[in-house]
């Protein structure tokens, strides 16, 4: 049965139609992998049998009916941002303890209404601030990989889930790279649509401007059926884009003839380890002996980028945040003498530290006095930051890098120093401030094997150029995400 | 402003007008809702407003049980439309903007008094109703004024269906900004912004008393702080709502999930084509048209309703001034409006002498409630009979006066013409004791 939990898409849709498995049986063999790795990955905060139960039997009835729809069945984990109907969500805070929504996002309801089937709700950093899924109110989750190592974050979660085969697929939500980088630290896909792409509604917010949600898998083409069965317009979602799903275009047309753009600020960014280096240049050469013509490019603003995301994202949260104030949902406080101190009570007590530090950042960046010198100035510098990379696909189809400057790294070696954590994020906050569409994909292991990613960066609205550059670096290097190999 | 919710009504279970995305639940998001923007437009249009190309929401963050999500919705530097005008007696007062944000909650302390409750509760229902915030720039010069035009303002709104605007249901608020000056200087004073007012008659009220406590302080060395102050109908003054020393910092930035708006210039065309006449320009047509007196022109104009009713009665060749009395005196009061035909056919009667005053009034209550004619009304009941000759002998002087060829060739020996008096004045005059009518008028016939 371990074999269940090691499949792709398209090979359980047509297995589960020569009813070599049922859904039921599938879904069954993840819970015990769950059962059996998950007290030592952590990956979960919450089962849902309940859930699958339900759906794994109706995936059942509409394939015995003759339903070809490829998602019917398969098992699937969601972060615990991402509401669900009667299911508790907290945000992987403490603050939402017991809040069970009374909706479901449009995002997750889209993959549920297709036939996925909801395993539970994976862990994250709390309201998905952090790199390693370590500021989760509840506990850390262990990558795969490595036990003593991060997962990434802030999706950490999902990707340890989908890394460890407790689910076939995860969804994440990527707001400066929290679904690219723990994608990339545990060796699966990750990829972050285009901003506007995949409604929001549902989505508990951290960034308005900068948060999309995104599939994890195991192969590049996996990340595509679940992304285009979720992308589209949403009436509840101001921000979602009414272009047309194209995200399956020339999926397999391979690189040749392609430009892949190689920005040198990415490429000697600051602090990036000899293996991970290694392994892009490995991965550069694939696409090279592809066909690709690899050029040069600049992202002259780069630099700038970490410091203006660092105070637009906590800017925004500032604000998204401050509805936890204990009076409709979520824990309260007791004993207060008036409202100022009942809030004070509520939000010390719920929130973690790394969220109460950008709250504040957040809200001084917004002050009179500082509106100017901070948030209109980083806006600005945002700009800029999207400016380069329309000047860079002036020259090239896609830019390709690393996907963090990093392997997995210890549990507990950055939390004293949240810089360095912020850090983790230099090559992937690039693309949540332009709003590009992003992907990464495992492009090797170094020799503690621990995996690297690959990012590939497209212009907006062109996630079907990511994907098909991403997937023809997996044919290419013949490079496959494993199920990590936990006894 | 936000989400699909009803508005409800005042006197809905409390929190029973409510959903996620109003509630402020994580996770949800604003969608604008475009029949708020189409009527803050035409009010815009109809105040003589800019309206740009640009425009945007943005967010006000402060923390308040009565504010779901932390944070209003509202509209900060680029508002919906700047730069108007009302005409008010001849001059212009000047509006500064109008623009779109959602409301607040509202809180109930127990004890109604905030500084004493040991209980708040919050009722959501209102969160989240569109609101269109109308600011005038400081033209107006007395509280006489201020109402006035508070009641102007709320004329055109219900002339242009933005609004009910009705302040004792909540639908118009009024939160007058006041300062006094020496007089001949040039600068304005402090000013103190005034809440909780809920009719034009406290408006007025509270105007009045905070110039005199301004005036007090001032004459007696002190200074205006400028700050919110309640006003309290039960004590008919107004009181200090500061209890902080520093003013609140809402950190406004713009509302990153709501995209910006960009108005499309045609359909702000088809808009401003699809106004209706607006009160002041009908008001002067009342009188210049119809000849009514500018007093009861003013009356008239105030409410569409009642303006279309005269303008329809007229042209169904009711007499206007007489048509304009019963709009007046019976039918606002009353509230309740008869079709323009209706009110021609009883203005008509009236203006016969057919029926008295009383039996006038009584008729408008059963046209407009079983919706048939006067005349028909009038036939049928058979008014209360006239038989006492004083009030008969108007009447018969009336038919003898309307058919002098029937009087003469009586007269001149045709008796019968008697025929057509009397049915002349059985149209007239229904209730006329036909036996008493006619014996006086075979005695006026002589």
């Amino acid at each position: 049965m371990s074999e269940l939990t090691e499949l792709t898409i398209k090979e359980t849709a047509r297995l589960l139609r020569l009813r070599s498995f049922s859904a039921a049986e599938l879904v069954t063999a993840h819970a015990e992998q769950i059962e059996r790795l998950d007290h030592r990955v952590k990956a979960y905060l919450r089962l849902t049998p309940e859930l699958w139960e339900k759906q794994a039997d109706e995936a059942d009835r509409r394939i015995a009916r003759g339903d070809l729809g490829p998602l019917v069945g398969i098992p699937m984990a969601v972060k615990d941002v991402l509401c669900v109907r009667g299911v508790e969500t907290t945000a992987g805070s403490q603050i939402l303890k017991g809040f069970r929504p009374p909706y479901t996002g449009t995002a997750v309801a889209r993959l549920v209404e297709a036939g996925a089937v909801i395993l539970g709700v994976t862990n994250c950093d709390e309201f998905a601030m952090g790199s390693s899924t370590e500021n989760s109110g509840y506990y850390p989750t262990h990558n795969p990989w490595d036990l003593d190592r991060v997962p990434g974050g802030s999706s950490g979660g999902s990707a340890a889930a989908v890394a460890a085969g407790e689910a076939m697929i995860a969804l994440g939500t990527d707001t400066g790279g929290s679904i690219r980088q723990p994608a990339a630290l545990c060796g699966v896909v990750g990829m972050k649509p285009t901003y506007g792409r995949v409604s929001r509604y549902g989505l508990i917010a951290f960034a308005s401007s900068l948060d999309q949600i995104g599939p994890f898998s195991r192969s590049v083409e996996d990340a595509a059926i679940v992304l285009e069965a979720m992308a589209g317009h949403d009436p509840l979602d101001a921000t979602s884009s009414t272009r047309a799903n194209d995200v399956l275009r020339n999926f397999d047309a391979g690189v040749k003839g392609m430009r892949l753009g190689l920005p040198r600020e990415y490429y000697e960014v600051d602090g990036i380890e000899p293996a991970v280096k290694a392994a892009i240049d490995a991965a550069i050469k694939a696409l090279r002996d592809a066909g690709a013509e690899i050029v040069d490019v600049a992202l002259p603003h780069t630099d700038y980028g970490l410091a203006a995301y660092y105070i637009i994202a906590p800017a925004e949260c500032s604000s998204n945040l401050a509805r936890f104030d204990g009076v409709r949902y979520g824990i309260s406080s007791e004993d207060a003498v008036n409202i100022t101190e009942a809030y004070e009570r509520t939000r010390r007590k719920g929130f973690g530290t790394e969220v109460r530090r950008r709250v504040m950042l957040g809200t001084y960046a917004l002050s009179s006095g500082y509106y100017d010198a901070y948030y209109l100035k980083a806006q600005k510098v945002r700009t800029l930051i999207k400016r380069d990379f329309d000047a860079a696909f002036e020259k090239c189809d896609a830019i390709i890098s690393a996907t963090s400057p990093t392997v997995a790294f210890p549990i507990g070696s950055k939390t004293q120093d949240p810089l360095s954590m912020y850090l983790c994020d230099v090559l992937t906050l690039g693309g949540n401030l332009a709003g590009l569409p992003g992907i990464s994909v495992p492009c090797g292991m170094t020799e503690q094997l621990l995996p690297v990613g690959l990012q590939v960066l497209a212009p907006q609205w062109r996630e079907d150029v990511a994907l098909r550059v991403a997937r023809a670096y997996e044919v290419a290097s013949g490079m496959k995400a494993e199920v990590a190999p936990l006894v | 402003m936000f989400c699909g919710c009803a508005i409800g009504r005042l006197g809905d279970p409390p929190n029973s007008n409510v959903c996620e995305i109003c509630l402020g639940m994580p996770g949800t998001l604003p969608v604008i809702n475009k029949a708020a923007v189409e009527a803050c437009l035409k009010t815009a249009l109809a105040l003589n407003c800019d309206i740009p190309p640009h425009t945007k929401f943005d967010r006000k963050n402060y923390m308040y049980p009565d504010l779901p999500k932390g944070y209003q919705i509202s509209q900060y530097d680029l508002p919906m439309s700047r730069d108007g005008f009302l005409e008010l007696d001849g001059r212009r007062v000047r509006i500064r903007r109008v623009h779109l944000e959602e409301d607040t909650g509202k809180l109930i302390h127990a004890g109604d008094k905030l500084h004493k409750a040991r209980e708040s509760f919050v009722d959501l229902n209102r969160a989240g109703t569109p609101l269109m915030e109308v600011v005038s720039e400081p033209d107006l010069r007395s509280a006489d004024e201020a109402r006035d035009y508070a009641i102007a303002l709320r004329t055109l709104l219900r002339t242009i269906g933005a609004s009910e605007a009705e302040m004792e249901k909540g639908q118009l608020r009024a939160e007058p900004n006041i300062s006094i000056r020496r007089p001949g200087s040039e600068e304005l004073g402090v000013k103190t912004e005034l809440k909780n007012i809920n009719s034009f008659r406290a408006l007025h009220r509270a105007i009045l008393y905070e110039v005199v406590r301004q005036t007090e302080l001032l004459e007696s060395g002190g200074t205006v702080v400028q700050e919110t102050r309640g006003w309290s109908e039960a004590e008919g003054r107004t009181f200090s709502q500061r209890s902080k020393e520093f003013a609140e910092d809402y950190r406004y930035f713009p509302e990153p999930d709501l995209p910006p708006l960009e108005i499309d210039p045609v359909w702000i065309a088809e808009l401003r084509l699809a106004l209706p006449e607006l009160p002041g320009a009908r008001r002067v047509r009342l009188v210049s048209d119809h000849g009514l007196p500018a007093s009861d022109a003013v009356l008239i104009a105030a409410d569409r309703d009642l303006a279309d009713l005269f303008e329809g009665a007229v042209a169904a060749g009711a007499e206007a001034k007489q048509a304009a009395n019963w709009i007046i005196g019976e039918v606002a009061p009353a509230g309740k409006i008869p079709t323009a035909e209706h009110l021609a056919d009883l203005v008509k009667l009236l203006t016969l002498g057919s029926i008295t005053r009383d039996q006038g009034r009584e008729v408008l209550m059963e046209s407009v409630e079983t919706g048939r004619a006067p005349s028909d009304i009038v036939a049928e009941h058979g008014f209360a009979q006239v038989s006492d000759e004083t009030s008969l002998l108007a009447m018969v002087e009336a038919v003898m006066e309307a058919n002098p060829r029937a009087v003469e060739d009586y007269r001149a020996g045709k008796k019968q013409a008697l025929g057509a008096l009397m049915a002349d004045l059985k149209k007239r005059s229904p209730q006329a004791n036909p036996k008493v009518a006619s014996e006086l008028l075979l005695r006026l016939l002589g």
